[in-house]
């Protein structure tokens, strides 16, 4: 096991399997940085370090610093995929989808299936999603509601450098198209992560990070640090909960989520996106469809209001949901009746 | 260059294939027995063909939602596309794609496209995809002067410039984008290549009526392009026979603009009397491989109309290779 921060396994990922593959390319903004300036290329290596140096390593055929052309970045990749690469493309916050979403969504998302299943398009999309920058509305965002909402791409977030690791490389062998939602306040994370080259975790396996049985907690992404600080919190009072990390939410693990609430009787779905026609909803329903006898609560969320994100500090706190608002609605859930 | 009376032969044959099949498509189209939206080809087959002729497996094309001609001058399979377009399990697309979405990816046909515009980038993917190669292939985007006007154009040829993808930005003008006039829709007024000139390729112009002057303006396109020059531009002025869909009342024609582009302006007449007058091809030649056109269309049509139909279960297969 090596020590290693969120961002640095994603750029050892890319690295360790550009190096695998000749295949895999990346292209994407500033992922050289520098290009046509007296600095030179390479004087930023790419705003999230997330592609420093391979460049140098790798050279401008397999890393390919593009304008600010969202569209044709996404397009590319896909247009890579079909000619047989594997791209690796960033769009550098995840916001920046609006933008692309026709090469996403009617593009990649639709090969395989338009095609008659006799193609593949084997692209990864990273993108940096999420609040608690004071980046306000249009660059803050969680997406993953809307491309999980897709069918024929897969949707991955992970919460920890080795899920970054493990599913990042899954994303790269993969060889449908894979949305890799990385948090930015997560870029700064150190944790443990495997030093086997060939560590992979397989899409729609959902982790179980803490366990109980009065209480399911279901999250993803930063918020799963806050989801087991609570959960750390009310196991000092004898309330025990299971904490649920999706990791996947295209395929969605289904049945972790239904055994566990089998035997909490209780959910609660705590998200970074907005409420309406959501992830929270959808596991909320899923549950309600699917688990209804053992329920003894109905299915509760903790998500931001129905707003876009708000720059000043106080308004953007109280926009996120935090470890107050989810040990509430923990409570909440246990005091029902 | 004087083409063998095989090359012209083989040419011919593709564009008549391209004209009957969607001649015939008209007709059955209205006795609704084809489900969905078609938009015919007819009348640019010389450009498809033309530019089809010089590119190997390996060479790449986007298409549009205007895509038959480009498909079949690419290699797809005339039943095969024929049984697509009837919505059989046996199409080229086991029914899922349908007249906008036919694709043969291993013959390098990366897709005709519903959305329009949206096949320029994914050509400078696939030139990119070349590049890489290095073994002096290209991509080939098909646009028209509709699409000329999407910001997915624009991306992609500054994109392309920047990485010197061997791209070549293909625009067929048939002066039309759907209901709309060139002169109305692109805002200079003036023709697209010097657009495309603006980003900083190298452009050519050609009449897309007349195969000879595609065929030849190509062969010097593919030549720089291959070299490793960077991408290109190319515009070929065409017309376009039919509506933008199939049922469009062409209100916006001009009075006997139709019979006139028919009469005057029809690739496949200006090939027969090019290629007889100059004593390399006879009539005779001709109405022979139009009476084997006719017959391999019909068959398509007879072998269309018997193949199997998909079932409640096909919906839920090829989404995913795994899930």
């Amino acid at each position: 096991m090596a020590q290693m921060m969120y961002r640095d396994a994603v750029l050892s990922t890319i690295a360790e399997e550009m190096a695998r593959d000749p295949n895999v390319v990346v292209l994407g903004e500033d992922v050289v940085g520098g290009m046509g300036t007296p600095g030179g290329p390479e004087a930023i290596g790419g705003i999230w370090s997330t592609s420093t140096g391979l460049f140098g390593q790798f050279g401008a055929d397999r890393v390919i610093d593009t304008p600010i052309s969202e569209s044709a970045i996404v397009g590319a990749a896909a247009g890579l995929a079909l000619a047989g690469k594997r791209p690796v493309a960033e769009l550098m916050f995840a916001d920046f989808i609006g933008v692309s979403l026709d090469q996403i969504w009617n593009q990649m998302g639709k090969f395989r299936y338009m095609f008659g299943g006799k193609t593949k398009c084997p692209a990864v999309i990273r993108m940096a999603y999420g609040a608690g920058y004071n980046a306000a509305a249009q660059h803050s965002q969680s997406v993953h509601q809307i491309l999980t909402g897709m069918p024929g791409l897969k949707v991955v977030i992970p919460s920890t450098p080795a899920d970054v690791k493990g599913l990042l490389r899954t994303a790269i062998r993969d060889d449908d198209p894979v949305m890799f939602l990385e948090h930015k306040a997560l870029y700064g994370m150190s944790g443990e992560v495997p030093d086997d080259p060939d560590f992979m975790i397989p899409f729609g396996h959902a982790r179980l990070s803490r366990a109980g049985e009065d209480v399911t907690i279901v999250s993803s992404g930063l918020l799963l640090g806050f989801c087991e600080a609570v959960a750390d919190k009310l196991a000092a009072e004898g309330i025990g909960c299971d904490v649920i990390d999706l990791r996947t939410t295209s395929p969605l693990d289904e049945e972790t989520i239904l055994d566990s609430v089998e035997v909490t009787g209780r959910l609660l779905v705590v998200d970074e996106a907005p409420p309406r026609c959501g992830l929270a909803v959808d596991l909320c329903a899923l549950v309600a469809a699917k688990a209804f006898a053992s329920l003894k609560a109905p299915p509760q969320a903790v998500t931001p209001p129905h707003t876009p994100i708000p720059f000043a500090r106080e308004l953007e706190s109280a926009y996120l949901p935090s470890t107050d608002k989810i040990e509430a609605a923990v409570r909440a859930l246990l005091a029902w009746r | 260059m004087q083409l063998s009376r095989e090359a012209l032969t083989r040419a011919y044959r593709q564009m008549k294939v391209i004209r009957e099949f969607e001649e015939r498509l008209h007709i059955e189209i209205q006795t609704g027995e084809i489900a969905g939206f078609t938009h015919l080809y007819c009348g640019q087959e010389a450009v498809a063909v033309g530019v089809c002729e010089h590119l190997s497996v390996d060479d790449k094309i986007v298409s549009t939602h205007r895509g038959h001609g480009h498909c079949l001058a690419k290699g797809c399979d005339v039943n095969g596309m024929m049984a697509e377009i009837w919505g059989s399990r046996e199409g080229l697309c086991k029914g899922k794609g349908g007249s906008m979405h036919i694709a043969d990816v291993d013959l390098g046909m990366l897709g005709a496209n519903g959305i329009v515009g949206a096949g320029s980038p994914i050509g400078v993917g696939a030139a990119l995809a070349a590049k890489l190669d290095g073994k002096g292939n290209v991509a080939i985007t098909f646009s028209g002067d509709g699409a000329c006007n999407q910001g997915t154009t624009f991306e992609a040829m500054n994109m392309a410039v920047v990485t010197k993808a061997p791209c070549i930005f293909l625009f067929e003008n048939n002066h039309y984008s759907e209901h709309t006039g060139f002169e109305y829709a692109v805002g200079t007024q003036q023709d697209i290549a010097s657009r495309a000139e603006a980003f900083g390729m190298k452009v050519w112009r050609g009449d897309g009526t007349d195969f000879f002057s595609v065929y030849e303006t190509m062969r010097e396109v593919l030549e720089y392009v291959r070299s490793g020059a960077g991408p290109a531009a190319v515009e070929f002025d065409t017309e376009r026979f039919f509506g933008h869909f199939e049922g469009d009342p062409q209100r916006y024609r001009g009075p006997g603009e139709l019979d006139r582009i028919r009469e005057t302006r029809d690739c496949l007449k200006i090939f027969r009397a090019s290629v007889t007058a100059a004593g390399l091809l006879s009539h005779a030649d001709i109405d022979a491989l139009d009476a084997d056109v006719m017959a391999e269309i019909e068959n398509a049509v007879t072998l269309a109309r018997a193949a199997d139909r998909p079932t409640a279960d096909d919906v839920l297969t090829d989404v995913y290779i795994s899930y």
